[in-house]
């Protein structure tokens, strides 16, 4: 689905991606790990078009992506969502939702004047999606809600939803459990698995919440210092003594052992 | 009592109308800056010389329809030509992005970058429009003169002060109610507005968005051309067309821009008429409203005006100063980029 071959990204001197392979399966949910500054979010950033590579390249399908803009990729079926939640302020939580699908009769000057029927049609049939998918994010009550002024997790399931307004192909979700809460999280997570399973979406999930990616993920994928470190099942990556030591140093290696044993 | 409505009516006269009448034109000035702030995220220096040269445009097209024969009855023959010049304009204004801006905005380029750029496109402008229409002034505005006269007002009402209420000021103050009107239906109830909206809110979402970037792009600049035409159109009704008078406009629309708070429309609009009032009652000498309202031994020997009228756009600065001392956002919240 996604191939990602030699990707560098460089801001100066610093190395925040430095020839990062990986290759995301059709139909997985991929989840991405490693410890802060591992690179995570700048390999999203420059996956999803927001930052243009050093040098690599990134595949979809086979087709060369590098490069474009993320306007282009939204329209390959190529979402995202953010570290700390998006969301178009000045709205109500339905019309941000009304706000993804694109090429809408409305958006052309001549159809706002000439062709009022046919938008007003359209934006009922888009109000209708919305309120379906704010029932299956179970935020129906917020639909009226300014969206500046609902919860940081609340915001994490409207970005979710935004990626259900249209066919997505592949959604990458930046820190989805950031600032959520326990039941939010398991509302998020069943989300994520029932679209993979009734939509195909493929996702690729950054996550430090080890429960949710054991939970989740298969396979995953470990990031450390810009390169990818390791990958395989949740588990057994748990076990790959690479990782534990990239997460927490050489010396508390033994005692994590000891104490998953124990 | 009759002092009392005389000084009503000079301040009616003096102050109110024509205050109003100018914060309107400043008003529609600064939706278009503020506008552009919001959505390409840098302050169009060179917004004043597209006020001078859509309404450089309409006076051409105006001398045209006169030469025909065409008039508007009582209504000036340029307002019948403002459509025209906004068309020419918004062209003007989408050859610019397509051949200056828009290779900025690829590159990502900075805010301050754009601003720089934009004050190369103020020259261009600057030199197109002399180019075009000359440096002289012009007077164009035909049709009735007047609404009511200050004879006419005296010898209806008996008093001894006149109100007079010229024609450019009802169609500055009608025009201007309907252009705000149509504005803020497009920005809040269509799907083209709603877009503007969310690229303003948050530009990294809005790309991530099923939102053409281009279009709104495109769309911004038409609003932008049709306001600073219809702006500039009605500050040359009121009083004429000169090239530089309409640079030296930028300043004052800035202000109003940046007091409503930068991005923010419902700003703007408040911020023009923040501006025009304060020039002109800072401007203005108090001295006859003062002697109809005092007893006669304080009545004033002076004219009581605090500044001359050379200092009106000192005014701006102060305004724009203390506002961004006090509230750097300005009076409703804008954003800083």
């Amino acid at each position: 689905m996604i191939v990602v071959e030699d990707l560098h990204k460089h801001f100066g001197g610093f190395h925040a991606v430095d020839g990062a392979s990986l290759e995301i399966r059709k139909g997985s949910i991929t989840g991405l790990i490693g410890p802060n500054g591992a690179g995570k979010t700048t390999l999203f950033n420059v996956i999803a078009g927001r930052l243009p590579p050093t040098s690599g390249r990134v595949l979809m399908d086979g087709e060369d992506i590098t490069g474009l803009t993320p306007h282009e990729l939204f329209h390959k079926g190529l979402l995202r969502t953010f570290q700390i939640a998006h969301e178009f302020g000045s709205m109500t939580v339905r019309e941000n939702l009304m706000m993804v699908p694109a090429r809408q009769h409305g958006e052309t000057l001549w159809n706002t004047w000439f062709r009022r029927g046919a938008i007003a049609a359209q934006e009922r049939a888009l109000a209708k999606k919305a309120d379906e998918v704010l029932e299956f994010l179970t935020i129906s009550h917020l639909a009226n809600q300014k969206a500046s002024q609902i919860s940081g997790g609340q915001k994490k399931l409207l970005e979710l939803g935004r990626t259900m307004m249209v066919e997505a192909k592949i959604v990458f979700l930046d820190e989805v459990g950031a600032g959520v809460n326990r039941t939010l999280l398991n509302t998020i997570g069943d989300a994520i698995v029932r679209l993979n399973k009734e939509r195909g979406y493929t996702f690729c999930v950054i996550e430090h919440d080890m429960d949710f990616i054991g939970r989740l993920c298969d396979p995953v994928i470990v990031m450390a210092e810009g390169k990818v470190l390791a990958q395989g099942s949740a588990a057994h990556i748990m076990e790959n003594e690479a990782v534990i030591e990239a997460y927490l140093g050489r010396g508390l290696k033994n005692k994590t052992k000891a104490g998953a044993t124990a | 009592m009759v002092d009392f409505l005389n000084a009503i009516v000079a301040l009616l006269n003096y102050v109110i109308v024509p205050a109003t009448s100018y914060g309107a034109q400043l008003a529609l000035g600064a939706l278009g800056v503020t506008l552009i702030y919001g959505i390409l995220r840098f302050s169009n220096f060179a917004h004043g010389d597209t006020m001078a040269f859509g309404t450089a445009i309409t006076i051409l097209v105006t001398w045209l329809f006169q030469s025909w024969g065409i008039g508007f009855g009582p209504l000036p023959t340029a307002l019948l030509a403002l459509p025209f010049g906004i068309a020419v304009t918004a062209l003007l204004l989408l050859g610019t992005d397509r051949m200056v801006y828009r290779f900025y905005r690829r590159q990502k380029a900075a805010p301050v970058i754009l601003v720089i750029v934009s004050m190369g496109v103020m020259f261009i402008m600057n030199g197109l429009v002399r180019f075009v229409i000359g440096v002289q002034e012009q007077n164009f505005a035909d049709g009735a003169r007047f609404v009511i006269t200050a004879t006419q007002f005296r010898n209806l009402t008996g008093l001894d002060e006149g109100l007079a209420v010229r024609t450019s000021t009802v169609i500055t103050v009608v025009t201007a109610v309907i252009v705000v009107a149509a504005l803020f239906w497009f920005l809040n109830k269509t799907r083209s507005g709603k877009s503007m909206r969310a690229f303003s809110d948050n530009e990294d979402l809005a790309l991530l968005s099923g939102i053409n970037p281009e279009r709104v792009v495109m769309i911004t600049w038409l609003l932008v051309a049709a306001l600073a035409t219809t702006a500039g159109v009605l500050y040359g009704l009121d009083k004429s067309f000169k090239p530089f008078t309409y640079y030296q406009l930028l300043l004052p629309i800035f202000a109003s821009a940046v007091v409503g708070g930068l991005g923010n429309p419902v700003g703007a609009i408040l911020g023009g008429f923040v501006v025009a009032f304060s020039e002109v009652t800072f401007t203005y000498a108090w001295k006859k409203v003062l002697t109809y309202l005092l007893p006669a031994s304080l009545a004033p020997d002076s004219l009581v005006q605090l500044l001359s009228t050379d200092y009106k756009f000192a005014v701006s600065f102060a305004i724009l100063v203390v506002v961004l001392l006090f509230k750097p956002t300005g009076l409703l919240k804008g954003k800083s980029v």
